[in-house]
Formats: structure tokens, C-alpha cells, sequence
């Protein structure tokens, strides 16, 4: 084959919604070299592994199936992807830039001397390839060199899946040779930590505070403000990580996705894993005393200050505005 | 348990970055530097582990001479000895082509256990541990928070998307990617500080090492990030904005 092969993964809840942004940017490259579509995906001996496909479908689904694979383990599915795109020889493989991606693409694309060209925002002419550098602050375009598959992972929300229903697709099965030795870890079953007690999806308004708060002594400040707003109280991970609130209030790819109405954030400069988690909120508000900082590519209003002062002044005029 | 942990120096987090005259990389003189988050979290760790089954901690970091200040600091903090791979061209690497450098170092050390941070804050790449495992014939497990050493083999805890972990069983020697947050960082003492000073630290030349490997991806512009939205920035004293902000969020976008 000489041409794109899109991957699906199996997501946890069952949705295709990754999947068909990885297609759409199958599709924008697809568009610029003018190289056909398929896709591939590991599925179980029964189900149709490739969910509902929106727009024009790929002309061939492989459906890579073996028992070793029931469960993800890095080496099996290396081991997988490596047949498969040794015997379809694509000039790209799509994937989308998941944990279980990040887990497994760089060892897989090294067994072709090759490396993967992660967490892509951005196709253009060339094809050129956009992602981000510095947690957000600069973006990079990149082109890939030579020949041989050049493997890349699409960011979450970069690419707006079709909304027109698709047609069908001819599926080919495929099964690896796998050796049960072949394997050498043994994962566990996912868990959650604790039953979530806060549910930050449904909150109306959320103050999440980042880094620029210095100390835990300092939270206090945060928390008024809260208050002032009727707010639920959220963080980036840095704050979670030193335990200054719980790890259930964390926004971003590794806690929570929330899309309140309001979203105001305080000392948060913005790295891509926080901005994933809130940038569909309504309305978002940063306060923060780097003007460059990521945080205001997506904020409608902004203060560039000193937390310290901002922040008491704005609880302040909260109250008085009641 | 012998261990190698593999550390970067990054742009401090503060640290004004600014686009260099060619547009291919930022300016890196007069720069504060720092050692890379991630990795500290993984020095940490190597550091527990060394605490509590004895054995060895090498850090491993690869760049130019100012990269020694980092190397000194992970020393102070309680490494046993360390590794500097000299280079002045990592920027024309790509991260097959460091953690090559980084391989090829690791491999006459024979070690139980390598560890290393997630990803950079610099280029964010997030491969070249797991890089490294290929490279090594090692088997490997990526965003790791937990570690615990059982007769020859390790269980850890592995995070997954939304809140969700795992745990994974695997044997010894193995390569692990570390989260930040599973431990609590130490500072360097006085004393730690002292004693660094004695440590060895041997420098290598990345020339020999001999793996010269072209990149199959090129950098090649940088620039400052497009906004999506248009942001209304509140300016005045901070009484002013605060004011100015209630105000807008009350009348116009109405979220009040």
C-alpha cells in the first residue's frame, strides 16, 4: 500500500469522537498528497472495532485480532503495528495522541529508524507538520526527512471530525504472530482512586488556580475568591501534585474536563495538558503576570498582573457588585 | 540495585524565551537554566529506591558544558556519580538520535533500572525513554507514580487518562517513565552540597560514542503561538481591572 493508514483506539467510554478527528486529519493530508486512506484498529474476535465513521470512509479497515491483545501492553502492541506496517508499507501512520500512543508509538516507530512526530495541532503544505514547544509558548513546524513510514500523533480536539454520516468499509483482518513470552509485563485492571466526590463537569463557574500561587499558605486567597464568586475551586496538576488540593479537583488531560460558564484562572500559565481539560468553557478569564503566557491564547478577558494584588481586588468588587 | 537516571537541562519555567534571529530556535544565551520537572521526579525516585534496597544512582544527562550545573545539582541531591555526554549539537538530533547517545552510554553500566521523566518541558517530545528500553532490549512502562521493587521484579502504578491508574507487573532490568507527583522533591543540603564536589563526574564526547544517526524529523521554524480568541486585556491598577472584569462579565458576557 502506499499511502495513510489511520488508527483507531478502543476509548475507555466507548467514543468515537478521537477517532474521527485522527480521520479528518487523515483526510487534510490525504487532500495535500494527494495518498489514499485506510485504517486500522485492535479489536476482539467479535466486535466491530471501527465505531461509526462520519465523511467519506477509508477504502479498507484492518482489524488486527489476537488473543495476546486482549489487554494493551506495550510490547504486544508493538509487535502488532510492526507487521502490519511492514506488510503495508504506508508512507503515514495517524494516530491519535492518547497515554496508550505515547506508550508504545516511540518504540514502535524506532524499529524503523524512524521517530514519532507527536502531538501534531496543524497540517500545511509541504506537508509541514505544527505542534507545540515550551508547554504552549512557541509553536514548531516540523517536516519529516527521507523515506520510510513517517509516523505521527494527532492533539485532541486539533482536527474537527465531519458531521456527514459515511458509507461503509471493507474490512480485512489481520493477525500478528505473537508469543506469549513476547509479553513481558502484566497489567492490572484499571481503577479509580477513590469514588469522585466532586463532579466539576456540572459546576456553573470554577476558579482554578496554577502555579503563580507560590504556597499552600496562599490558598486562602484563592478560596475567597471562590466564595465571592459561588465558584467550585479547581487546579492545574502542579497544585494537586504538592497536595495543596485534592487530586479529584485537577483540570486537564490527566483530571477532569469541565465547560462551565465561567472559568477564571489564576496563576495558570496554560500548558496544552491543562488547556485540553477547559478550553470548550464559555467563558474563560486569566489572571496572570506573564503576557505571553499560553493561558491568554484562549482567555475572552485578562488581567496581566500580580495575583497578590488582583486577586484580593477582585473579590473585593465581587462583593461590592452583590 | 544499580540504577541510571537520565536527566535534561531545561529553560528555567520562568524564564523569558525569546525567537532567535533564524527562527529556528529560541535564543539560548543569558538564559536561566533548570533541571527538567519530570526528571527530577525520576531522581527522586532513583533516590528512594537506592535508600531502600542499597545499591547504586548514576545520573545521565547529555548537552554542552553548561549542562554540569544540573548534573552537580541531581549529585548534591544524593547521586553516587554521573555521566555527562558532551554535545553541543543536540538541536540537530532527533530523539531517536539523543537517546542513541544516551543508549550507548547506559549500555557498558549494565544497569538494574533506568529511569527517566515523562517528557521535556522544552521540546515535550515525551519518547526518549521509551526510546531508550527499545534501544536496550529492555521492556518498559511510561507515566509511572509508584514503584516498588519485589525479589527481581517491579510493580508500579501507571497512569491512564481522567483520573483512571493501573498497576503493572514487570521484570528487572526495565525502563520506566516517571510522572511528577508520586514523591515529594528534596532540596540539596549544605552538606550534599559539599559532598558533590567529590563526586565522580566523568565527561564523555558524544563524537565517541559513536552513534551517528541522521534525523528523520526536522525542526524547522519556530514561532509564537496563533490566539483563538481575541482576549479584551483589563488594564489600570489592579482595583481597576477587577472592577473593569466584573463589570464585563456581568454585562457583556453575562456568566455573573
Amino acid at each position: 500500500m502506499s499511502g495513510i493508514l489511520v488508527v483507531e483506539e478502543a476509548r475507555r467510554d466507548g467514543s468515537a469522537r478521537i477517532f474521527q478527528e485522527t480521520l479528518a486529519a487523515g483526510r487534510k493530508l490525504a487532500s495535500l498528497t494527494g495518498l489514499t486512506l485506510e485504517a486500522a484498529g485492535v479489536g476482539d474476535q467479535n466486535k466491530n472495532i471501527f465505531l461509526e465513521i462520519s465523511g467519506a470512509p477509508p477504502s479498507v479497515g484492518h482489524a488486527i485480532r489476537h488473543p495476546l491483545l486482549a489487554a494493551y501492553t506495550a510490547d504486544g502492541y508493538t509487535l502488532a503495528f510492526e507487521q502490519l506496517i511492514r506488510k503495508l508499507a504506508p508512507d503515514y501512520v495517524v494516530f491519535p495522541h492518547s497515554y496508550q500512543v505515547r506508550d508504545f508509538v516511540p518504540r514502535l516507530a524506532a524499529r524503523f529508524g524512524q521517530v514519532l512526530i507527536g502531538d501534531v495541532t496543524a497540517i500545511e503544505d509541504g506537508p509541514l507538520f505544527e505542534r507545540q514547544l515550551f508547554q504552549g509558548r512557541m509553536n514548531a513546524t516540523v517536516h519529516h526527512e527521507g523515506s520510510g513510514p513517517c509516523f505521527l500523533s494527532i492533539q485532541n480536539g486539533a482536527f474537527k471530525s465531519e458531521t456527514a454520516s459515511g458509507g461503509t468499509m471493507q474490512i480485512a483482518e489481520f493477525v500478528p504472530e505473537i508469543e506469549p513470552a513476547q509479553i513481558r509485563t502484566k497489567p492490572g485492571e484499571p481503577f479509580r482512586e477513590s469514588a469522585q466526590t466532586v463532579d466539576l463537569g456540572s459546576a456553573q463557574r470554577i476558579v482554578s488556580v496554577g502555579r503563580g500561587i507560590k504556597d499552600a499558605a496562599n490558598m486562602p486567597l484563592i478560596e475567597a475568591l471562590a466564595v465571592a464568586l459561588g465558584a467550585e475551586l479547581a487546579a492545574s496538576r502542579p497544585i494537586c501534585d504538592n497536595g495543596w488540593l485534592p487530586m479529584e479537583r485537577q483540570v486537564g488531560s490527566s483530571g477532569q474536563t469541565v465547560a462551565p460558564k465561567l472559568y477564571l484562572a489564576v496563576g495558570i500559565s496554560g500548558a496544552i495538558q491543562h488547556l485540553v481539560g477547559m478550553k470548550g468553557s464559555q467563558c474563560i478569564v486569566a489572571i496572570n503576570k506573564d503576557a505571553d503566557a499560553p493561558i491568554f491564547e484562549v482567555a475572552d478577558y485578562g488581567i496581566v498582573g500580580d495575583l497578590f494584588e488582583v486577586v484580593p481586588a477582585l473579590t473585593e468588587a465581587l462583593k461590592a457588585a452583590k | 540495585m544499580k540504577i541510571v537516571v537520565a536527566i535534561k537541562q531545561v529553560p528555567d519555567r520562568d524564564a523569558p524565551i525569546r525567537i532567535a534571529a533564524n527562527a529556528q530556535w529560541i535564543e539560548d544565551r543569558d538564559l536561566q537554566w533548570a533541571m527538567n520537572e519530570p526528571d527530577a521526579y525520576a531522581l527522586e525516585e532513583g533516590l528512594q529506591l537506592k535508600e531502600k534496597h542499597g545499591g547504586e544512582v548514576i545520573v545521565l544527562s547529555a548537552g554542552p558544558e553548561r549542562v554540569g550545573s544540573t548534573i552537580r545539582e541531581a549529585l548534591a541531591k544524593g547521586a553516587d556519580r554521573a555521566i555527562h555526554i558532551l554535545a553541543d549539537d543536540l538541536g540537530a538530533r532527533d530523539a531517536l538520535g539523543v537517546a542513541k547517545l544516551l543508549a550507548a552510554a547506559i549500555k557498558p553500566e549494565n544497569p538494574d533500572l533506568v529511569l527517566t521523566g515523562l517528557q521535556s518541558e522544552d521540546l515535550g517530545l515525551g519518547q526518549t525513554g521509551v526510546i531508550l528500553a527499545e534501544l536496550l532490549g529492555l521492556p518498559h512502562a511510561t507515566l509511572i507514580l509508584r514503584v516498588e521493587k519485589t525479589d527481581a521484579a517491579l510493580k508500579v502504578k501507571r497512569e491512564l487518562e481522567e483520573g483512571w491508574f493501573q498497576s503493572i507487573e514487570m521484570p528487572l532490568p526495565a525502563v520506566l517513565t516517571m510522572q511528577s507527583g508520586g514523591n515529594k522533591l528534596r532540596y540539596a543540603t549544605l552538606m550534599g552540597i559539599k559532598r558533590a564536589k567529590t563526586k565522580e563526574l566523568r565527561a564523555v564526547n558524544a563524537a565517541e560514542l559513536g552513534v551517528e544517526s541522521a534525523p528523520t524529523a526536522t525542526l524547522q521554524q519556530i514561532s509564537a503561538p496563533k490566539k483563538q480568541k481575541s482576549t479584551l486585556i483589563l488594564g489600570g491598577s489592579a482595583k481597576e481591572a477587577a472592577t473593569a472584569l466584573v463589570e464585563k462579565l456581568k454585562t457583556e458576557a453575562r456568566v455573573l
